[in-house]
């Protein structure tokens, strides 16, 4: 019989991303559900020294694979070290993050393990010992509960930045062990010849805690510095919408939506944004929307908490100084 | 160099959804069926790989006979053949069972490259690329941006944004790719274009014709298991800024995402 809970922490050139802290928290709230043990499951090469932070967030056992193949992240090598490793020890439930890294990984792993998956989900549950999974459907405008038959771990990724981290305990200790694997340099096909880095050093729209959005009411290219400025006030990213990157105004990587990002930030600010169907799909789980903009019928406005009827090149500017007051 | 490009039949972005009665199904009698947004970047992506590289592509769409339109589509936009897997037994499958039927119908073909989209915007799942490409056992490159097979065919380098980096990543082929925002602008179907689809070859598969047994398929062999459908959370009606001047609703909204929202 299938016990325990896995998640699948998360990490680059050494550091532990965040997501992975949101995974052993939600992780810590299923294993208590169902009377099991959590297990932090970690891969990298030399990782092993910071497999120890688990156990303040909840962790009861972290299980690393420490290889020089295993940094940086390929699907071939993650999915082979991890199909093993369940093999193994049969676990009843395993988490990813639905970030590009662990989206890639689940899809593969359900396959190579022949279980369902349920990807990019906002809740968990558990019900008569089986995990269930809240996931948006329909960009959002739908929610659909799902849960398993017959297959073993139940396998789900939770949507970055929406499950709440566990105030860490220092005084809380988690026992690392090292994970017992075999790979197959025949296996590993991919290789990551380069990374270029995103040199302006913004925080990724799917894991900030703000962001100020512009879309075609901006005007141009040139008007983003306003934007900008805000953002670097409130410590926010700066997103955009279809049009604004179809009009070659803002690179693709910075669309939000149904073909672009998915994003949950606690504050949304969405700046000349009319808030067409396929913009929201992208940020209705925001926790705060804000919507600028000069048309009162806008239909972002219906999504808005705090909804200011004016022109952006007003406001956003006062906003700016405003905003100083508070940071 | 030959091509496969998956395409999902999905409802049209603009679609509003409303759920059925049985509260696990969606009303469908309104929606306007359309290519996934993501296969049209994948089709795009391997006509242009076809006119630099020479060969053929081939669309392979699994769903009713409704998804003939969209394979149609494609051929119109210049694809070179299509298929249709359509067999009643396919009724309330899941992802992992779609994927299956689709790698055994690969498995017929000659392919050095498959794409599929990154997601259907429909249930937003993404795991049918990944699958497909376990069960051909072939490395897969999932959100792509960029494309480049090299001269003599046999290996492929792509770009892959990932959180705050886009990673360069080498793949000797057959491989399968996912196709991302970004990739490319999906051409329109010319006029000639869809005049010509109509004489271009579709075939249309059964889960026999595949060698597949169909008790292996439909609903009762449903692994990801639908409790229930609801609308999404409400949110509480939002409040609309007071002020005489820019200044004023500035000052306003700060003073309210400082002391009630609390995120600043
Ligand atoms: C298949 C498909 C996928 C799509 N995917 C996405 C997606 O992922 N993301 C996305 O965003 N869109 C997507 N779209 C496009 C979407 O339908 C809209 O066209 C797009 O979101 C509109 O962008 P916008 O709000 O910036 O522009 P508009 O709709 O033109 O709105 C501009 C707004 O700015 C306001 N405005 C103008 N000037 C000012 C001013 N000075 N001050 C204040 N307000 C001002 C106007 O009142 C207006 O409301 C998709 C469409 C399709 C068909
Ligand atoms: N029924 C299907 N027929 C053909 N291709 C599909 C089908 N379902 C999924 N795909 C492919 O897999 C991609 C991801 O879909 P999904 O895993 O359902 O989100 C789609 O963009 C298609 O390329």
């Amino acid at each position: 019989m299938a016990q325990g809970v896995w998640t699948i922490a998360e990490q680059r050139d050494g550091e532990i991303r965040k997501i992975s802290y949101e995974l052993v928290s939600e992780g810590r709230r299923l294993a208590d559900a169902l009377g099991q043990e959590l297990t932090v499951v970690l891969l990298g090469a030399d990782i092993k020294d910071k497999a120890g932070e688990f156990g303040a967030y909840g962790a009861d056992k972290v299980l690393v694979a420490d290889d020089p193949r295993l940094e940086p992240y390929t699907t071939d090598a993650y999915v082979a070290v991890i199909s093993q490793l369940v093999k193994a020890n049969d676990p009843a439930l395993l988490l990813l993050g639905a970030s590009v890294q662990g989206k890639d990984l689940a899809g593969r792993l359900a396959a190579r393990l022949d279980v369902a998956m349920a990807q990019d989900c906002t809740a968990f549950a558990v019900e008569e010992g089986n995990l269930v999974a809240t996931r948006p459907i329909y960009a959002g405008k739908a929610y659909a509960k799902v849960t398993f038959v017959n297959s073993w771990p139940q396998l789900a990724t939770a949507r970055p930045k929406v499950m709440a981290v566990n105030e860490p305990d220092p005084s809380r200790t988690a026992e690392v062990s090292d994970a017992t694997f075999t790979l197959d340099d025949a296996e590993l096909k991919t290789k990551v010849v380069e990374a270029l880095r995103d040199e302006s050093g913004k925080v990724d729209l799917t894991e900030a805690d703000k962001i100020v959005s512009g879309g075609r009411g901006m005007k141009g290219p040139e008007n983003y510095n306003i934007l900008e400025e805000l953002a670097d006030v409130i410590g926010a990213s700066v997103g955009a919408s279809r049009s604004a990157v179809d009009a070659g105004w803002r690179p693709h990587t910075d669309q939000v939506g149904q073909t672009g990002k998915v994003v949950s930030p606690n504050l949304y600010v969405a700046c000349g944004i009319s808030g067409a169907i396929q913009h929201l799909a992208g940020m209705s789980t925001s926790k705060i929307i804000v919507a600028i903009n000069k048309d009162p019928d806008a239909p972002i406005f219906q999504k808005a908490d705090y909804g200011v009827v004016a022109d952006l090149f007003d406001v956003v500017p006062a906003l700016t100084e405003e905003a100083k007051k508070y940071v | 160099m030959n091509i496969i490009v998956c395409l999902k039949q999905v409802p049209d972005t603009e679609t509003q959804i409303k759920i059925a009665g049985d509260n696990q199904s969606i009303v469908t009698d309104d929606i306007k069926w359309v290519m996934n947004p993501y296969d049209e970047f994948g089709v795009e992506e391997a006509l242009r790989l076809k006119e630099k590289h020479g060969g053929e592509v081939t669309v392979i769409g699994l769903g009713p006979k409704r998804v003939t339109e969209s394979i149609r589509t494609a051929l119109a936009m210049g694809a070179d053949k299509g298929i249709l897997i359509s067999d009643d037994a396919l009724e309330g499958s899941d992802s992992l069972a779609h994927a299956k039927a689709l790698a055994a119908a690969i498995k017929e073909l000659e392919y050095d490259l498959i794409f599929t989209g990154q997601r259907g915007v429909d249930d937003d799942l993404g795991i049918v690329g990944a699958a497909i490409a376990e069960f051909l056992g072939i490395p897969q490159l999932s959100l792509i941006v960029k494309v480049e097979v090299s001269e003599d065919g046999h290996s492929v380098k792509v770009e892959r944004p990932i959180e705050g980096e886009t990673l360069v990543i080498t793949s000797p082929l057959p491989a399968l790719i996912t196709a991302q925002k970004g990739l490319n602008e999906p051409r329109y179907a010319s006029l000639p274009g869809i005049m010509k689809a109509k004489k271009k070859p579709l075939a249309e598969k059964s889960l026999g014709d595949l060698g597949l047994d169909s008790s292996a398929f439909g609903l009762d062999a449903r692994k990801l298991k639908i409790l229930e459908l609801t609308p999404p959370p409400a949110r509480a009606a939002g409040k609309i800024i007071e002020g005489e001047t820019p200044q004023e609703k500035a000052a306003q909204l700060a003073k309210l995402l400082h002391e009630e929202a609390k995120v600043l």
